[in-house]
């Protein structure tokens, strides 16, 4: 259970880019960020795992404060959090198989992952992971040698095998076309309901977000002006998040692509090897 | 609303300068200073003219090269060279890496980043020649003081081009590695180190080649190497000898240049 208490944050610029945020994502809960570009969704997951460090607040992550870690205990508790980015973020130059067991480095010593020598239960892990992504035959290819699903599904497992409690997701389909888009989306649902994980997911699709989560909080300038379930998403909803627009198309269309994705969803191409995505 | 009868809008490029004044100042004033220091040099063509024919027989002393009377001389020389510029690169690679990752304004604290960034400088600000001097005051004559020289003069080239390197890195790599809770050692390892290390081992290379050249200067100047064996041909009027040690240092020059330059291809 992740409970975040008045966090705040201002940045030495002197913009206040949190005012105050009072947030519960209880175990299991897969929970969409959204709200305009600037609204504070990325500093909101970042002051979580403290690659921003908050200005005051508190998190806590199944009752262990965050916010007041030192560095040693602060490298444990990020191992709690798996965390997935926007433009995938794998290191370009090493392999697959590294990227993924980069998720490990805050459990073996300095030595151990110079020279790669990781647990066999890491390595088993990470060959389970990416077979599970459909992956597993790509694990020596570097890592800018994939597309961009691919990559971000590298990712997915490198967040997954730290064996995390919560999952914090940046924007995950910023660079991605509709299709994988909606099958990234997938797999984040999926592997949290297998493995019964929290997610905070950061998304600027509204469609998406209404589609893939069960609860959507809306964000405008560093405050919660919605939080509820994607059906309560309005147009006097979106209208308080995002200002005033014709919003008439974006709540159709929900329900159109819902269907389509229906009909669409057995279609999926087995050479790609994604297996268990539909 | 028809376009025939929009006002045609006059458009110039921008200057660079935007004051018209400050502008022609500044053009009259390098003129003038141009036309001052021309004016100044004094060329005194009748010595130009007596120093053709002397050149003429300079150079046709180098000629045929004399690869055979210093032989033992010219190898020692040579072998002295390669391993006063291994050493040195070794050495001065070691010791840039962590001046270089000490001088990223976007990985160190600031008190590191002036103390690191003023290493650099001073290592940057004097020329080989000038340091082989002191050197060699310092340490005696001999190829010791030209391996200092050499390694202190890598670790300004090679600190400087790492730190500018790891300051254009890509940070979102870096920070999805910090995410995972990863030691700072290990995030170096994993998250920095692969996105600067081709271009690394590529400029590891040119130094190599830089160290080579230099090694016959520092010689010069008593820092041993084949410069050394160069300069006591030079000074016996030796010149044919002192030939076949140049197209010695011009021949492996282009040797290093030619691999280092497969061997990068290569590492990309």
């Amino acid at each position: 259970m992740l409970r975040i208490k008045g966090l705040s944050k201002r940045y030495r610029t002197g913009d206040l880019a949190l005012k105050g945020i009072d947030l519960d994502v209880p175990d299991g809960q897969v929970m969409a960020l959204i709200g305009p570009s600037g609204a504070g969704k990325s500093t909101v997951i970042r002051c979580i795992n403290r690659l921003v460090e908050p200005t005051s607040g508190t998190v806590m992550l199944n009752d262990v404060e965050i916010t007041t870690l030192g560095r040693g205990d602060l490298r444990r508790a990020r191992q709690r959090m798996g965390m997935i980015f926007q433009e995938y973020a794998l290191v370009e130059r090493l392999s697959v198989m590294e990227n993924v067991l980069s998720g490990r480095l805050g459990t073996v010593g300095f030595w151990r992952s110079f020279f790669r020598r990781f647990p066999q239960s890491d390595i088993d892990e990470a060959f389970r992971l990416l077979a599970r992504v459909g992956l597993d035959h790509m694990a020596d290819k570097r890592a800018d040698e994939l597309s961009g699903g691919q990559r971000q599904r590298v990712g997915i497992c490198r967040a997954l095998i730290q064996n995390p409690d919560l999952l914090l997701v940046d924007e995950p389909t910023a660079s991605l076309d509709p299709k994988t888009s909606r099958q990234i989306m997938r797999l984040i649902k999926e592997l949290c309901a297998e493995r019964k994980l929290s997610a905070i997911i950061n998304i600027h699709d509204v469609m998406l977000a209404q589609m893939f989560a069960e609860r959507i909080v809306g964000l405008q300038l560093g405050a919660i002006v919605y939080d509820g379930p994607p059906d309560g998403l309005t147009a006097e909803a979106l209208t308080t998040i995002y200002g005033e627009e014709d919003w008439s198309a974006t709540i159709r269309k929900v329900d159109d692509e819902t269907d389509h994705e229906n009909i669409a969803a057995p279609e999926l191409p087995s050479r790609h090897r994604l297996a268990g995505l539909t | 609303m028809s376009i025939a009868s929009a006002p045609h809008r006059h458009w110039k490029k921008p200057p660079l300068i935007k004051s018209a004044w400050l502008r022609w100042s500044l053009g009259l004033g390098a003129a003038i200073y141009l036309a001052l220091a021309f004016g100044t040099t004094e060329i005194n063509w009748t010595r130009v003219w007596e120093g053709i024919p002397r050149g003429a027989k300079f150079f046709a002393a180098f000629f045929p090269p004399d690869f055979v009377t210093r032989w033992s001389e010219i190898a020692e020389g040579i072998a002295e060279s390669l391993w006063m510029t291994v050493v040195a690169t070794v050495i001065g690679i070691a010791l840039s890496i962590p001046v270089g990752i000490g001088a990223a304004r976007n990985i160190a604290p600031a008190p590191i980043y002036y103390i690191c960034r003023g290493i650099l400088a001073v290592s940057r600000s004097f020329q080989e020649i000038i340091l082989a001097i002191f050197f060699v005051k310092l340490f005696g004559f001999g190829p010791f003081a030209g391996v200092v020289t050499l390694a202190f003069a890598t670790i300004g080239f090679y600190g400087k081009l790492l730190a500018e390197d790891i300051e254009d890195m890509d940070p979102a790599q870096a920070e999805a590695v910090r995410s995972t809770g990863a030691g700072w050692l290990q995030w170096l390892n994993y998250g920095v180190q692969p996105q600067v290390m081709p271009r690394m081992i590529g400029l590891g290379l040119y130094r190599f080649d830089i160290n080579f050249r230099e090694s016959a200067v520092v010689g010069i100047v008593g820092g041993g190497g084949i410069g050394a064996t160069l300069n006591t041909a030079f000074d016996r009027y030796e010149f044919d000898s002192a030939a076949a040690i140049l197209l010695f240092i011009i021949a492996i020059v282009m040797a290093v240049e030619y691999s280092s330059g497969y061997l990068r291809r290569w590492v990309q």
